[in-house]
């Protein structure tokens, strides 16, 4: 079995906590992850580093910690669609965009070239 | 005393040339050149604006910009009377220079920040998508696509997008993205972006920054439809413009339609080139001007 890199630790771990609904602690991730081979320390450094990173919350349950989302996936999804539709009013340039949408007359004007555009 | 008015003179020059250049109708025929002119007017108006406080300055030690600022920092004794006046140019100078320094160095650290934060979530949401190797894909019903600049860029898509395009529309988009990445057009934008922030009240700068976004948006079109067909460039451009699940901030309508539909207009029908001649002139002008005020920072009176 391949040892996946730590950004594709990191990804399968988010998404099974994502999956479940309660706080789980490094010993319940390892025993849900595919890879069942991996070192219960390197399931806690991955768990310790998306907690620094401010993606995971931890809390004490006797001598272990329980781990769960700071946020829900789709609010992360939402983040960076905010910034990629530039809507969050800053103009730091940190990203570069195709288009933004219009709204109104102005999204009729378009859509009449649209559709003749189309026609030819 | 000739040096700061002759940098005084150039700074005026570039803040009229300027505002002339805000409704200038060649630049979409030569996007990339009138990219390089904004450049050239926002660094010269900057290096004249501080070289000629700073020359009025040290105007007592009678030996220009650099080498009396030299004088100074040494503590010589000027060869006139260093009254007032020449402290207080001498303190708005420096603190014009260290305010666009501060400004630009504060812009690009945000800049970084939010691009690391963007990259680290989208490690952890994106995937990628088997018919579109490199790209991530951003599962949202939403209309985006876009590129995180950087050393390693990231061309990104929403699954919305892949709904919304045509498979030829969708090669169109993606070449536009690339071609951002490989100019680094977020560079383009940096500075004006951050003299926007630092300038919010100011009409030129507000319009300069509009312009240099649109004429990037142009450059990477150029460059897109030499791999692409400009047709499905046109039509992704529209569909993405009226993809209406997302509503857009009030004030920034106008801006974004003529800006669509002045692309559109020039893929559909583009205008002929500007004649050689005329592309030479622009060239020596963005040339004369960037040289110009180091110049006169460096004349010796």
């Amino acid at each position: 079995m391949s040892v996946k890199g730590l950004g594709e630790l990191e990804r399968s771990i988010m998404d099974i906590l994502w999956a479940q609904n309660t706080p789980l602690t490094a010993r319940e991730v390892g025993r849900l992850i595919e890879e069942r081979d991996l070192a219960p320390t390197t399931v806690m450094t991955v768990l310790d580093r998306l907690t620094r990173k401010g993606f995971l919350d931890r809390t004490r349950d006797g001598r272990a910690w329980r781990y769960q989302p700071a946020e829900s996936r789709d609010n992360y999804v939402a983040e960076l669609m905010l910034e990629a539709l530039d809507m969050t009013g800053d103009r730091s340039a940190a990203l570069t965009r195709f288009a933004q949408a219009v709204s109104g007359p102005e999204a009729e004007i378009l859509l009449r070239a649209l559709s003749e555009l189309e026609e030819e | 005393m000739i040096t700061a008015a002759a940098l005084s003179a150039l700074a005026a020059a570039c803040a009229l040339g300027a505002w002339r250049f805000t409704t200038a109708r060649w630049t979409s025929r030569a996007p990339r050149l009138a990219i390089a002119l904004w450049q050239s007017l926002g660094v010269t108006w900057g290096l004249a604006s501080i070289g000629a406080l700073l020359a009025y300055a040290v105007t007592p030690y009678d030996r220009g910009v650099i080498h009396g600022l030299a004088a100074f920092a040494r503590g010589r004794k000027p060869d006139a009377t260093w009254d007032l006046w020449h402290a207080l140019a001498m303190i708005a100078g420096l603190t014009l220079l260290a305010v666009l320094v501060a400004v630009l160095v504060t812009a690009g650290v945000q800049t970084l920040r939010a691009r690391r934060r963007h990259r680290l979530v989208l490690s952890l949401i994106a995937r990628e998508e088997p018919g579109i190797p490199g790209v991530r894909v951003l599962d949202h019903p939403g209309a985006a696509a876009y590129c995180v600049p950087g050393l390693r860029s990231h061309v990104v898509v929403s699954s919305g997008t892949l709904a919304l395009l045509s498979h030829d529309e969708l090669t169109a988009v993606l070449a536009h993205e690339s071609a951002h990445v490989r100019e680094r057009h977020d560079l383009v934008l940096l500075p004006f972006g951050a003299l926007r922030r630092a300038l919010p009240w100011s009409k030129v700068v507000r319009d300069a920054q509009a312009q240099v976004e649109l004429l990037v948006e142009m450059a990477a079109d150029d460059r897109a439809r030499r791999y692409c067909s400009p047709r499905r460039l046109a039509t992704a451009l529209l569909r993405f413009g009226t993809a209406g699940a997302v509503p857009t901030p009030s004030g920034m309508l106008g801006v974004a339609q003529s800006q669509v539909m002045a692309r559109v207009d020039r893929l559909i029908k583009p205008r002929p080139e500007l004649s050689r001649s005329t592309r030479y002139g622009l060239v020596a002008l963005s040339v004369t001007l960037t040289t110009s005020a180091p110049f006169l920072w460096a004349l010796p009176f």
